[in-house]
C-alpha cells in the first residue's frame, strides 16, 4: 500500500491556484506579479457581460522550490475552465519572457484548462500560438519548462500541445491530458466515438497512467501537492529536454515506434496489453507505486 | 483556390511539390533560392500520422539543407477528432512537429505561412502560426467556432453574439478578425511569388503578433499585460 496512512496528503486536485502554488513552493516565497490589485481583467467578457475575474483566472509570479528560484503560472479551472483569453494568455507569455530575461532555476505551468476560452475564441487561439512561441523560445534559452497537470479540468486543446513543448510533464493519475477533450469529441463525432460520461473509458484514455505509460508524461504522481513539489524539484534538475536535432529525432523515432506498435487499438487497455502490461485490467484500481511497479517494463520512453 | 493552383502561382520557375493524402510536401523554385514547401490541402485534418510525416519533412530540411527557407501552406480544419488518435496521444505528434519547426527556426531557416484555404484549432498552431511572418491569401477562412455553434456552447444568444461581432474582432470567425487581432500579418495579393519574395527577403525577428494587435485595434491589452509581467525594459512588475 502507499504511504496514506503515514501522512496526511493535501490533495492537488481539490486545491485552487492560489493554494497549489502556496504548497508547491517554499512556504511565503510566492511573490504574484500583476495580481488582482492591479485589475486587470478580460475585456472581452465586459462586452458580453459575463463576470470577469481580478487575475483573469491564471496567477503568475516568483518564488522559491528547495531554495532556488522559479517562475511559476498556476490557471484556475473554477473560472471558466481555466480557458486562455488574451490577457490570461499574456500573463503566461508575459512570465515566460521574464524566464528568459531573468534566467531563474526554471519554469512552472500548472495547468489546469479546457485550452481557448471560447468566450475570446480567436483572440484565445492567438493567445495560445503566443504561449506555445514562448515556451520553446525559453527552452531555446535553456530555461526548463515543467508542466504540472492534476486540476480538475485537465489540460486540452492547444494547452494539451502547449505541456508537450515543456521540458518534463509530472501527472497525477487524476489529471487529464489530450487535445480533442472528451466532451468536445462527443458533441462533435457523436457519442459512438466517445461517451463522455463514461468516466471510466475517458480517465483510461486521458488520465495520468495511460499518459505515463506511452511517455506522454514524464512522472505519475499520487493526488497530493508535497508529491507534486517534489517531483517539480526533480524534473527541473534532471530533465532539460535539448531543442536539438539529435533529440527531436529520437522522439520521432520513439513516436514512430508509437504508431506502429499501437496505431490500430481501438481503447487505450488494447494499448496497455501490446506493451506487455500483464493484467491490463486491473492498471485503473492501483495506487500510484504499484501501478508504477506494474508497468515498469512496459513503459514506453519518458524520461 | 487549390493546392496546385496555389504552388503554381507561387513559384511560376517551377516546383516539385506534390499533394499526397492532402498533405503538400516538396520545393520550389524562387529567385532567392530553392524553398521547401509543406503544408495540408482539402481542409484536412491532421492526425498522428500527419503530424509525423510533417516534422518528419522538417527534420530532413534541417539535416540536408540547412537554413532553407520553409513555407507552410495551410488549409485545414484542424486535428482530426478521433478517440483513436487521442489514444495515441496526438498532442504530443504535434507538439513534435510544432518543436520541429522551431528548431529550424533556431538554427536560421526562415518559417513562412501561409493560409489559403482553412485555420483552424490544432494544425493552426501547431503548422501555420509557428511561422515568424503568417500571411494569408483572400477568401482564407480562420475561426475558432461559428457563431451558431458558440451560442449553444456559452449559452449567450446568438444576436448577442453577432452584434459584438460587429465592432469585435474576438468571435467572429474571419481573416478581417485576424488580420486585427495580429495573428495574420498581411494578406497577399497577386502575384503571389512577388509577395513571397519579399517575404524571404526580409529578416526573421521575434513574435511580434501581440503589438500587432494592438496597434491594429484588436488587441489592446495582450502586449501591455505580457510586458507587465516580463518586466525590465522599464516595465512594471
Amino acid at each position: 500500500m502507499s504511504d496514506r496512512g503515514i501522512r496526511a496528503r493535501h490533495s492537488y486536485r481539490e486545491a485552487t491556484a492560489r493554494r497549489r502554488l502556496a504548497g508547491l513552493l517554499d512556504e511565503g516565497s510566492f511573490r504574484e506579479l500583476l495580481g488582482p490589485e492591479h485589475r486587470v481583467t478580460s475585456p472581452h467578457l465586459a462586452a458580453l457581460d459575463l463576470p470577469a475575474a481580478f487575475d483573469d483566472g491564471v496567477v503568475v509570479g516568483a518564488g522559491l522550490l528547495l531554495g532556488e528560484p522559479v517562475l511559476a503560472a498556476s490557471q484556475e479551472g473554477s473560472f471558466m475552465g481555466g480557458g486562455v483569453g488574451e490577457v490570461h494568455g499574456a500573463k503566461l507569455v508575459g512570465l515566460l519572457e521574464r524566464a528568459v530575461r531573468e534566467r531563474p532555476r526554471g519554469v512552472l505551468l500548472l495547468l489546469d484548462t479546457g485550452g481557448v476560452r471560447l468566450q475570446e475564441a480567436n483572440a484565445g487561439l492567438v493567445a495560445v500560438s503566443e504561449v506555445m512561441r514562448a515556451v520553446l523560445a525559453a527552452r531555446a534559452a535553456r530555461v526548463p519548462v515543467v508542466a504540472l497537470v492534476g486540476g480538475g479540468f485537465g489540460c486540452f486543446g492547444g494547452m494539451g500541445i502547449a505541456a508537450r513543448l515543456c521540458d518534463a510533464v509530472a501527472m497525477s493519475e487524476e489529471g487529464r491530458l489530450g487535445i480533442t477533450g472528451p466532451d468536445v469529441l462527443e458533441t462533435t463525432k457523436g457519442v459512438e466515438e466517445l461517451d463522455a460520461s463514461d468516466r471510466a473509458l475517458v480517465w483510461r484514455t486521458y488520465g495520468g497512467k495511460h499518459r505515463y505509460l506511452l511517455g506522454e508524461a514524464d512522472r505519475l504522481l499520487e493526488d497530493d501537492l508535497e508529491a507534486f513539489r517534489t517531483a517539480a524539484a526533480e524534473l527541473l534538475r534532471v530533465s532539460a529536454r535539448p531543442l536539438d536535432l539529435e533529440e527531436l529525432e529520437r522522439e520521432h523515432r520513439q513516436l514512430g515506434r508509437r504508431l506502429a506498435e499501437f496505431g490500430g487499438a481501438a481503447d487505450a487497455s488494447e494499448v496497455w496489453r501490446a506493451a506487455g502490461v500483464e493484467r491490463p485490467e486491473a492498471l485503473p484500481l492501483l495506487e500510484a507505486p504499484e501501478f508504477l511497479r506494474a508497468v515498469a517494463g512496459a513503459r514506453r520512453g519518458g524520461r | 483556390m487549390t493546392a496546385a493552383e496555389l504552388l503554381l502561382s507561387l513559384f511560376p520557375a517551377g516546383h516539385s511539390g506534390r499533394e499526397e493524402g492532402s498533405l503538400l510536401l516538396g520545393s520550389g523554385a524562387s529567385p532567392e533560392g530553392e524553398v521547401a514547401v509543406l503544408g495540408t490541402a482539402q481542409g484536412l485534418e491532421v492526425g498522428a500520422e500527419e503530424a509525423l510525416a510533417l516534422a518528419a519533412f522538417v527534420l530532413d530540411v534541417v539535416r540536408r539543407h540547412p537554413a532553407r527557407p520553409l513555407l507552410a501552406l495551410l488549409d485545414s480544419r484542424g486535428q482530426r477528432m478521433s478517440l483513436r488518435d487521442e489514444i495515441l496521444g496526438l498532442n504530443g505528434y504535434l507538439a513534435h512537429l510544432a518543436t520541429a519547426l522551431e528548431l529550424a527556426r533556431q538554427r536560421g531557416h526562415r518559417l513562412l505561412s501561409l493560409v489559403y484555404g482553412e485555420a483552424s484549432s490544432g494544425s493552426a498552431l501547431a503548422l501555420g502560426f509557428m511561422g515568424d511572418e503568417v500571411h494569408a491569401v483572400e477568401g482564407a477562412r480562420l475561426w475558432v467556432m461559428n457563431l451558431p455553434a458558440m451560442a449553444r456552447v456559452t449559452k449567450i444568444p446568438l444576436e448577442r453574439l453577432a452584434e459584438v461581432s460587429r465592432t469585435s474582432p474576438v468571435l467572429a470567425p474571419g481573416l478581417d478578425n485576424y488580420v486585427r487581432l495580429g495573428a495574420v500579418e498581411s494578406v497577399w495579393q497577386p502575384p503571389l511569388a512577388a509577395a513571397l519574395s519579399q517575404a524571404l527577403r526580409r529578416e526573421a525577428g521575434p513574435d511580434r503578433r501581440s503589438e500587432r494587435g494592438e496597434e491594429r485595434g484588436g488587441r489592446l491589452l495582450a502586449r501591455r499585460v505580457a510586458e507587465a509581467v516580463r518586466g525590465g525594459r522599464g516595465g512594471g512588475g
